[in-house]
Protein backbone atom coordinates (compact mmCIF):
# COMPACT_ATOMS: atom_id res chain seq x y z
CA UNK A 1 0.00 0.00 0.00
CA UNK A 2 1.22 3.57 -0.77
CA UNK A 3 2.15 5.49 1.99
CA UNK A 4 -0.38 8.58 1.66
CA UNK A 5 -3.13 5.48 2.21
CA UNK A 6 -1.22 4.26 4.86
CA UNK A 7 -1.54 7.46 6.64
CA UNK A 8 -4.84 8.03 5.48
CA UNK A 9 -6.07 4.27 7.18
CA UNK A 10 -4.01 4.71 10.29
CA UNK A 11 -6.63 7.81 11.15
CA UNK A 12 -9.04 5.42 10.16
CA UNK A 13 -7.83 2.68 12.20
CA UNK A 14 -7.73 5.28 15.26
CA UNK A 15 -10.95 6.28 14.96
CA UNK A 16 -12.41 2.90 14.55
CA UNK A 17 -10.60 0.82 17.06
CA UNK A 18 -11.36 3.76 19.77
CA UNK A 19 -14.99 3.96 18.82
CA UNK A 20 -15.38 0.06 18.77
CA UNK A 21 -13.82 0.30 22.76
CA UNK A 22 -16.29 3.07 23.45
CA UNK A 23 -19.09 0.89 21.95
CA UNK A 24 -18.11 -1.68 24.64
CA UNK A 25 -19.75 0.63 27.60
CA UNK A 26 -22.72 0.28 25.56
CA UNK A 27 -25.17 -0.84 28.10
CA UNK A 28 -22.70 -1.44 31.21
CA UNK A 29 -22.07 2.68 31.86
CA UNK A 30 -22.36 3.54 35.21
CA UNK A 31 -25.48 5.46 34.81
CA UNK A 32 -27.62 6.25 32.02
CA UNK A 33 -26.62 9.68 30.69
CA UNK A 34 -23.10 8.78 30.52
CA UNK A 35 -24.28 5.01 28.59
CA UNK A 36 -25.49 7.27 26.24
CA UNK A 37 -22.86 9.94 26.10
CA UNK A 38 -20.16 7.43 25.51
CA UNK A 39 -22.19 5.42 23.01
CA UNK A 40 -22.33 8.80 20.72
CA UNK A 41 -18.92 9.51 21.16
CA UNK A 42 -18.45 5.68 19.49
CA UNK A 43 -20.80 6.73 16.46
CA UNK A 44 -18.80 10.03 16.33
CA UNK A 45 -15.40 8.17 16.01
CA UNK A 46 -17.10 4.83 13.52
CA UNK A 47 -18.21 8.06 11.58
CA UNK A 48 -15.38 9.49 11.32
CA UNK A 49 -13.79 6.20 10.65
CA UNK A 50 -16.07 5.67 7.91
CA UNK A 51 -15.25 9.01 5.99
CA UNK A 52 -11.50 7.97 5.87
CA UNK A 53 -12.30 4.75 4.97
CA UNK A 54 -13.95 5.32 2.19
CA UNK A 55 -11.05 8.12 1.07
CA UNK A 56 -8.52 5.17 1.50
CA UNK A 57 -10.95 2.79 -0.36
CA UNK A 58 -11.22 5.61 -3.46
CA UNK A 59 -7.46 6.21 -3.62
CA UNK A 60 -6.26 2.59 -3.22
CA UNK A 61 -8.83 1.82 -6.42
CA UNK A 62 -7.49 4.67 -8.49
CA UNK A 63 -4.07 3.50 -7.74
CA UNK A 64 -4.92 -0.32 -9.00
CA UNK A 65 -8.04 -0.30 -11.43
CA UNK A 66 -10.05 -3.13 -10.59
CA UNK A 67 -9.50 -3.65 -6.69
CA UNK A 68 -12.73 -2.56 -6.08
CA UNK A 69 -11.95 -2.22 -2.64
CA UNK A 70 -14.23 -0.83 -0.20
CA UNK A 71 -14.98 0.54 3.23
CA UNK A 72 -15.94 -2.32 4.62
CA UNK A 73 -13.47 -4.73 3.43
CA UNK A 74 -11.04 -2.43 4.82
CA UNK A 75 -12.45 -2.50 8.44
CA UNK A 76 -13.55 -6.08 8.52
CA UNK A 77 -11.14 -8.24 6.10
CA UNK A 78 -7.16 -6.71 7.32
CA UNK A 79 -5.83 -8.67 9.87
CA UNK A 80 -4.01 -7.33 13.35
CA UNK A 81 -0.62 -6.79 11.68
CA UNK A 82 -2.32 -4.47 8.88
CA UNK A 83 -3.93 -2.09 11.10
CA UNK A 84 -2.11 1.17 12.23
CA UNK A 85 -3.60 2.22 14.90
CA UNK A 86 -1.99 3.71 18.21
CA UNK A 87 -1.55 0.94 20.87
CA UNK A 88 -3.02 3.51 23.30
CA UNK A 89 -6.29 2.98 21.44
CA UNK A 90 -7.05 -0.89 21.55
CA UNK A 91 -6.08 -0.76 25.19
CA UNK A 92 -8.99 -2.41 27.14
CA UNK A 93 -11.79 -0.45 28.83
CA UNK A 94 -10.81 -0.98 32.73
CA UNK A 95 -12.88 1.51 34.67
CA UNK A 96 -14.46 4.75 33.78
CA UNK A 97 -11.29 6.17 34.93
CA UNK A 98 -9.06 4.46 32.38
CA UNK A 99 -11.64 5.07 29.81
CA UNK A 100 -11.86 8.81 30.43
CA UNK A 101 -8.53 9.42 30.61
CA UNK A 102 -7.80 7.23 27.42
CA UNK A 103 -10.38 9.33 25.74
CA UNK A 104 -8.77 12.61 26.99
CA UNK A 105 -5.58 11.46 25.94
CA UNK A 106 -6.41 10.76 22.39
CA UNK A 107 -9.29 13.35 21.57
CA UNK A 108 -6.37 16.16 22.86
CA UNK A 109 -4.00 14.42 20.29
CA UNK A 110 -6.66 14.02 17.82
CA UNK A 111 -8.01 17.88 17.90
CA UNK A 112 -4.44 19.25 17.07
CA UNK A 113 -3.77 17.05 14.40
CA UNK A 114 -7.29 17.92 12.36
CA UNK A 115 -6.51 21.82 13.32
CA UNK A 116 -3.50 21.43 11.17
CA UNK A 117 -5.36 19.32 8.80
CA UNK A 118 -7.54 21.78 7.79
CA UNK A 119 -5.07 23.23 5.64
CA UNK A 120 -4.46 20.07 3.79
CA UNK A 121 -2.92 20.45 0.22
CA UNK A 122 -5.46 17.14 -0.30
CA UNK A 123 -9.09 18.52 -0.15
CA UNK A 124 -10.49 15.54 0.94
CA UNK A 125 -8.64 15.68 4.24
CA UNK A 126 -8.82 18.93 4.69
CA UNK A 127 -12.92 18.55 4.35
CA UNK A 128 -13.00 15.37 6.46
CA UNK A 129 -10.86 17.38 9.22
CA UNK A 130 -12.88 20.08 8.63
CA UNK A 131 -16.43 18.74 9.84
CA UNK A 132 -14.44 16.23 12.17
CA UNK A 133 -13.24 18.60 14.26
CA UNK A 134 -16.00 20.00 15.59
CA UNK A 135 -16.97 16.55 16.86
CA UNK A 136 -13.65 15.62 18.54
CA UNK A 137 -13.84 19.66 20.37
CA UNK A 138 -17.15 18.35 22.34
CA UNK A 139 -14.98 14.97 22.81
CA UNK A 140 -12.44 16.89 24.42
CA UNK A 141 -14.36 18.61 26.63
CA UNK A 142 -16.72 16.33 27.79
CA UNK A 143 -13.30 13.40 28.47
CA UNK A 144 -11.93 17.25 30.41
CA UNK A 145 -14.71 17.65 32.59
CA UNK A 146 -14.76 13.89 33.95
CA UNK A 147 -10.93 14.13 34.43
CA UNK A 148 -11.51 17.11 36.78
CA UNK A 149 -14.39 15.25 38.63
CA UNK A 150 -12.58 12.02 38.84
CA UNK A 151 -9.27 13.78 39.65
CA UNK A 152 -10.64 16.59 42.02
CA UNK A 153 -13.09 14.13 42.98
CA UNK A 154 -13.24 11.42 46.60
CA UNK A 155 -10.47 9.73 47.31
CA UNK A 156 -11.37 6.59 45.65
CA UNK A 157 -11.61 8.42 42.29
CA UNK A 158 -8.67 10.10 42.83
CA UNK A 159 -7.03 6.83 43.51
CA UNK A 160 -8.37 5.32 40.51
CA UNK A 161 -7.15 8.08 38.72
CA UNK A 162 -3.50 7.83 39.83
CA UNK A 163 -4.10 4.19 38.39
CA UNK A 164 -5.19 4.89 35.02
CA UNK A 165 -2.75 7.44 34.57
CA UNK A 166 -0.13 4.16 34.93
CA UNK A 167 -1.80 1.89 32.96
CA UNK A 168 -1.45 4.65 30.13
CA UNK A 169 1.43 5.89 30.86
CA UNK A 170 3.50 3.92 27.93
CA UNK A 171 1.35 4.20 25.34
CA UNK A 172 1.76 8.43 24.80
CA UNK A 173 5.36 8.46 23.32
CA UNK A 174 4.15 6.68 19.83
CA UNK A 175 1.17 9.61 19.23
CA UNK A 176 4.21 11.65 18.25
CA UNK A 177 6.63 9.57 17.03
CA UNK A 178 6.35 9.94 12.92
CA UNK A 179 6.09 6.84 10.84
CA UNK A 180 7.19 6.74 7.32
CA UNK A 181 3.75 7.79 6.47
CA UNK A 182 3.82 10.71 8.79
CA UNK A 183 6.81 11.83 6.58
CA UNK A 184 5.47 11.60 3.75
CA UNK A 185 1.82 13.13 4.53
CA UNK A 186 3.92 15.66 5.81
CA UNK A 187 6.38 16.25 2.76
CA UNK A 188 2.65 16.18 0.81
CA UNK A 189 1.72 18.90 2.44
CA UNK A 190 -1.46 16.42 3.58
CA UNK A 191 -0.84 16.05 7.37
CA UNK A 192 1.17 17.71 10.38
CA UNK A 193 4.69 15.99 11.29
CA UNK A 194 3.46 14.62 14.77
CA UNK A 195 5.97 15.32 16.91
CA UNK A 196 5.16 19.53 16.46
CA UNK A 197 2.27 18.89 18.03
CA UNK A 198 3.94 16.95 21.13
CA UNK A 199 4.77 20.06 23.31
CA UNK A 200 1.25 21.97 23.11
CA UNK A 201 0.03 18.03 24.60
CA UNK A 202 1.89 17.78 26.85
CA UNK A 203 1.44 21.74 27.61
CA UNK A 204 -2.43 21.33 27.67
CA UNK A 205 -2.67 17.87 29.20
CA UNK A 206 0.01 18.71 32.55
CA UNK A 207 -2.39 22.07 32.57
CA UNK A 208 -5.33 20.09 33.31
CA UNK A 209 -3.92 17.76 35.46
CA UNK A 210 -2.44 20.21 37.48
CA UNK A 211 -6.56 21.27 37.83
CA UNK A 212 -7.64 17.96 38.95
CA UNK A 213 -5.08 17.92 41.29
CA UNK A 214 -3.35 14.57 39.59
CA UNK A 215 0.78 14.46 39.01
CA UNK A 216 1.82 15.88 35.62
CA UNK A 217 2.94 14.26 32.88
CA UNK A 218 7.06 13.80 33.01
CA UNK A 219 8.05 15.43 29.47
CA UNK A 220 11.84 14.79 30.18
CA UNK A 221 11.83 10.74 30.84
CA UNK A 222 12.48 8.87 28.27
CA UNK A 223 9.31 7.43 26.40
CA UNK A 224 9.06 3.93 24.08
CA UNK A 225 11.16 5.20 21.13
CA UNK A 226 10.02 2.45 18.96
CA UNK A 227 6.66 2.60 17.00
CA UNK A 228 4.53 -0.36 17.15
CA UNK A 229 0.77 -0.06 16.55
CA UNK A 230 1.41 2.41 13.75
CA UNK A 231 4.17 -0.11 12.40
CA UNK A 232 1.42 -3.33 12.35
CA UNK A 233 3.01 -4.36 15.78
CA UNK A 234 0.24 -4.62 18.35
CA UNK A 235 -0.77 -5.91 21.60
CA UNK A 236 -2.79 -9.27 21.70
CA UNK A 237 -5.61 -6.89 22.71
CA UNK A 238 -5.88 -6.05 19.18
CA UNK A 239 -6.04 -9.53 18.06
CA UNK A 240 -9.17 -10.35 20.45
CA UNK A 241 -11.07 -7.14 19.45
CA UNK A 242 -10.95 -8.17 15.72
CA UNK A 243 -11.76 -11.37 16.25
CA UNK A 244 -15.11 -10.09 18.47
CA UNK A 245 -15.67 -7.18 15.80
CA UNK A 246 -14.75 -9.08 12.28
CA UNK A 247 -16.06 -12.74 13.18
CA UNK A 248 -19.50 -12.14 11.67
CA UNK A 249 -18.20 -10.80 8.50
CA UNK A 250 -15.24 -12.99 7.98
CA UNK A 251 -17.89 -16.09 8.54
CA UNK A 252 -20.59 -14.55 6.12
CA UNK A 253 -18.66 -13.08 3.81
CA UNK A 254 -20.60 -10.19 2.16
CA UNK A 255 -23.33 -10.40 3.67
CA UNK A 256 -25.79 -7.23 4.77
CA UNK A 257 -28.24 -7.04 7.79
CA UNK B 1 -40.40 18.58 -13.55
CA UNK B 2 -37.79 21.50 -12.72
CA UNK B 3 -35.51 22.15 -10.51
CA UNK B 4 -37.90 23.87 -7.84
CA UNK B 5 -40.30 21.28 -8.17
CA UNK B 6 -38.00 19.11 -6.80
CA UNK B 7 -36.98 21.03 -4.29
CA UNK B 8 -40.05 21.15 -3.00
CA UNK B 9 -41.00 17.37 -3.24
CA UNK B 10 -37.85 16.90 -1.31
CA UNK B 11 -38.80 19.50 1.26
CA UNK B 12 -41.19 16.18 2.16
CA UNK B 13 -38.39 14.17 3.71
CA UNK B 14 -38.58 14.98 7.28
CA UNK B 15 -35.61 13.90 10.04
CA UNK B 16 -36.41 10.39 11.12
CA UNK B 17 -35.39 11.62 14.85
CA UNK B 18 -36.85 15.19 14.60
CA UNK B 19 -40.41 14.58 12.38
CA UNK B 20 -40.98 18.33 12.73
CA UNK B 21 -37.81 18.81 10.86
CA UNK B 22 -37.10 18.89 6.83
CA UNK B 23 -34.10 18.39 5.15
CA UNK B 24 -34.49 21.74 3.80
CA UNK B 25 -35.05 22.93 7.16
CA UNK B 26 -31.64 21.46 8.62
CA UNK B 27 -29.41 22.21 5.98
CA UNK B 28 -28.90 18.71 4.51
CA UNK B 29 -30.19 18.71 1.56
CA UNK B 30 -27.56 21.17 -0.64
CA UNK B 31 -28.27 21.50 -4.04
CA UNK B 32 -30.35 19.42 -7.00
CA UNK B 33 -29.17 19.51 -10.30
CA UNK B 34 -30.77 18.47 -13.55
CA UNK B 35 -28.57 16.68 -16.57
CA UNK B 36 -30.69 15.77 -19.24
CA UNK B 37 -33.02 12.83 -17.57
CA UNK B 38 -30.56 12.38 -14.67
CA UNK B 39 -31.12 14.01 -11.24
CA UNK B 40 -27.70 14.74 -9.13
CA UNK B 41 -28.90 15.53 -5.58
CA UNK B 42 -26.17 16.89 -3.20
CA UNK B 43 -26.69 16.35 0.53
CA UNK B 44 -24.29 16.82 4.16
CA UNK B 45 -23.98 14.53 6.76
CA UNK B 46 -24.62 16.57 9.89
CA UNK B 47 -22.22 14.55 12.31
CA UNK B 48 -19.76 12.07 10.76
CA UNK B 49 -21.70 8.91 12.67
CA UNK B 50 -25.16 9.95 11.99
CA UNK B 51 -27.45 6.90 11.70
CA UNK B 52 -30.14 9.03 10.42
CA UNK B 53 -28.52 9.83 7.39
CA UNK B 54 -29.46 5.84 5.79
CA UNK B 55 -32.69 6.46 6.25
CA UNK B 56 -33.07 10.22 4.74
CA UNK B 57 -31.18 8.04 1.17
CA UNK B 58 -33.76 5.80 1.01
CA UNK B 59 -36.68 8.21 1.81
CA UNK B 60 -35.14 11.03 -0.90
CA UNK B 61 -35.53 7.81 -3.34
CA UNK B 62 -38.43 6.89 -2.04
CA UNK B 63 -40.25 10.52 -2.22
CA UNK B 64 -38.89 10.96 -5.69
CA UNK B 65 -40.18 7.19 -7.37
CA UNK B 66 -43.78 8.29 -5.63
CA UNK B 67 -43.69 11.19 -8.59
CA UNK B 68 -41.96 8.85 -11.22
CA UNK B 69 -38.44 9.69 -10.49
CA UNK B 70 -36.25 7.21 -10.22
CA UNK B 71 -33.13 8.34 -12.01
CA UNK B 72 -30.93 9.81 -9.18
CA UNK B 73 -27.74 10.01 -8.11
CA UNK B 74 -27.07 10.93 -4.68
CA UNK B 75 -24.19 12.65 -3.56
CA UNK B 76 -22.66 13.22 0.07
CA UNK B 77 -20.73 16.47 0.46
CA UNK B 78 -18.58 16.94 3.39
CA UNK B 79 -17.39 20.43 2.52
CA UNK B 80 -18.18 22.95 3.63
CA UNK B 81 -18.85 21.32 6.65
CA UNK B 82 -22.41 20.85 7.82
CA UNK B 83 -23.14 23.74 10.87
CA UNK B 84 -26.55 24.58 13.13
CA UNK B 85 -25.93 27.88 11.02
CA UNK B 86 -27.59 26.67 8.25
CA UNK B 87 -30.73 25.83 10.07
CA UNK B 88 -33.58 27.56 8.85
CA UNK B 89 -35.39 30.03 11.05
CA UNK B 90 -38.51 28.39 10.68
CA UNK B 91 -36.52 25.23 11.46
CA UNK B 92 -35.36 26.75 15.23
CA UNK B 93 -39.35 27.23 15.66
CA UNK B 94 -40.43 24.40 14.41
CA UNK B 95 -37.82 22.61 17.08
CA UNK B 96 -39.13 24.86 20.19
CA UNK B 97 -42.58 23.84 19.55
CA UNK B 98 -41.58 20.23 19.22
CA UNK B 99 -39.94 20.46 23.08
CA UNK B 100 -36.78 21.02 21.73
CA UNK B 101 -34.51 23.93 22.63
CA UNK B 102 -32.62 25.76 19.31
CA UNK B 103 -29.15 25.95 19.02
CA UNK B 104 -28.22 29.53 19.77
CA UNK B 105 -28.04 32.16 16.97
CA UNK B 106 -25.08 32.04 14.35
CA UNK B 107 -21.49 31.81 15.13
CA UNK B 108 -21.83 28.21 15.77
CA UNK B 109 -18.63 27.40 13.85
CA UNK B 110 -16.35 28.39 16.79
CA UNK B 111 -18.48 28.45 19.51
CA UNK B 112 -17.56 27.78 22.93
CA UNK B 113 -20.15 27.10 25.75
CA UNK B 114 -23.00 27.58 23.81
CA UNK B 115 -26.55 26.66 26.57
CA UNK B 116 -29.95 26.95 25.36
CA UNK B 117 -31.54 30.31 25.66
CA UNK B 118 -34.63 28.88 27.61
CA UNK B 119 -36.69 25.40 28.45
CA UNK B 120 -38.46 24.98 25.13
CA UNK B 121 -41.76 24.12 27.36
CA UNK B 122 -42.20 26.62 30.10
CA UNK B 123 -39.52 29.38 28.68
CA UNK B 124 -37.68 29.96 31.85
CA UNK B 125 -33.97 30.82 31.74
CA UNK B 126 -33.73 28.89 35.12
CA UNK B 127 -32.13 25.24 33.79
CA UNK B 128 -29.46 23.18 33.78
CA UNK B 129 -27.25 21.06 32.01
CA UNK B 130 -27.41 16.85 32.84
CA UNK B 131 -25.41 15.49 29.95
CA UNK B 132 -23.49 16.99 27.33
CA UNK B 133 -24.90 13.73 24.67
CA UNK B 134 -28.72 13.42 25.23
CA UNK B 135 -30.64 10.46 22.78
CA UNK B 136 -29.00 11.59 19.84
CA UNK B 137 -24.96 12.71 19.41
CA UNK B 138 -26.23 16.40 18.13
CA UNK B 139 -28.16 16.54 20.95
CA UNK B 140 -27.49 17.65 24.82
CA UNK B 141 -29.82 16.64 27.54
CA UNK B 142 -30.85 19.58 29.98
CA UNK B 143 -33.19 19.94 32.92
CA UNK B 144 -35.89 22.75 33.87
CA UNK B 145 -35.82 24.01 37.45
CA UNK B 146 -38.77 25.94 37.12
CA UNK B 147 -41.05 23.72 35.68
CA UNK B 148 -39.31 20.13 36.42
CA UNK B 149 -39.21 19.30 32.84
CA UNK B 150 -36.27 17.47 31.13
CA UNK B 151 -35.44 18.67 27.53
CA UNK B 152 -33.28 17.82 24.66
CA UNK B 153 -31.18 21.27 23.13
CA UNK B 154 -30.02 20.84 19.48
CA UNK B 155 -26.40 21.71 20.73
CA UNK B 156 -24.20 24.37 18.24
CA UNK B 157 -22.53 22.66 15.88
Amino acid sequence: MDLLSTYIIHQADNALILGHRNSEWTGHGPILEQDIAISNIALDLIGQARNFYQLAAKRLNKITPGLDTTEDDLAYLRDTNEFRNLILVEQTNGDWAKTILRQYYFSSYQYLIYREQVNSRDTDIASISEKSIKETRYHLRWSSEWVLRLGDGTEESHERMIEALKMLSPWIAEMFLPSDFDYEAFELGAGPLPDTIKEEWFEQVNRLLEKATLPALPTDKKQMQTLSGKNGVHSEELDLLLSEMQVLQRTYPGNSW
Amino acid sequence: MNKEEIISILSQVKDPEIPVLSISDLGILRNVEISGEKIHIQITPTYSGCPAMETIREDIRTVLAIHGLKNLVIEEVLSPAWTTDWMSVEGKKKLVSYGIAAPVANGCLLSGDDQPESCPHCHSKNIELISRFGSTACKALYRCLNCQEPFDYFKCH
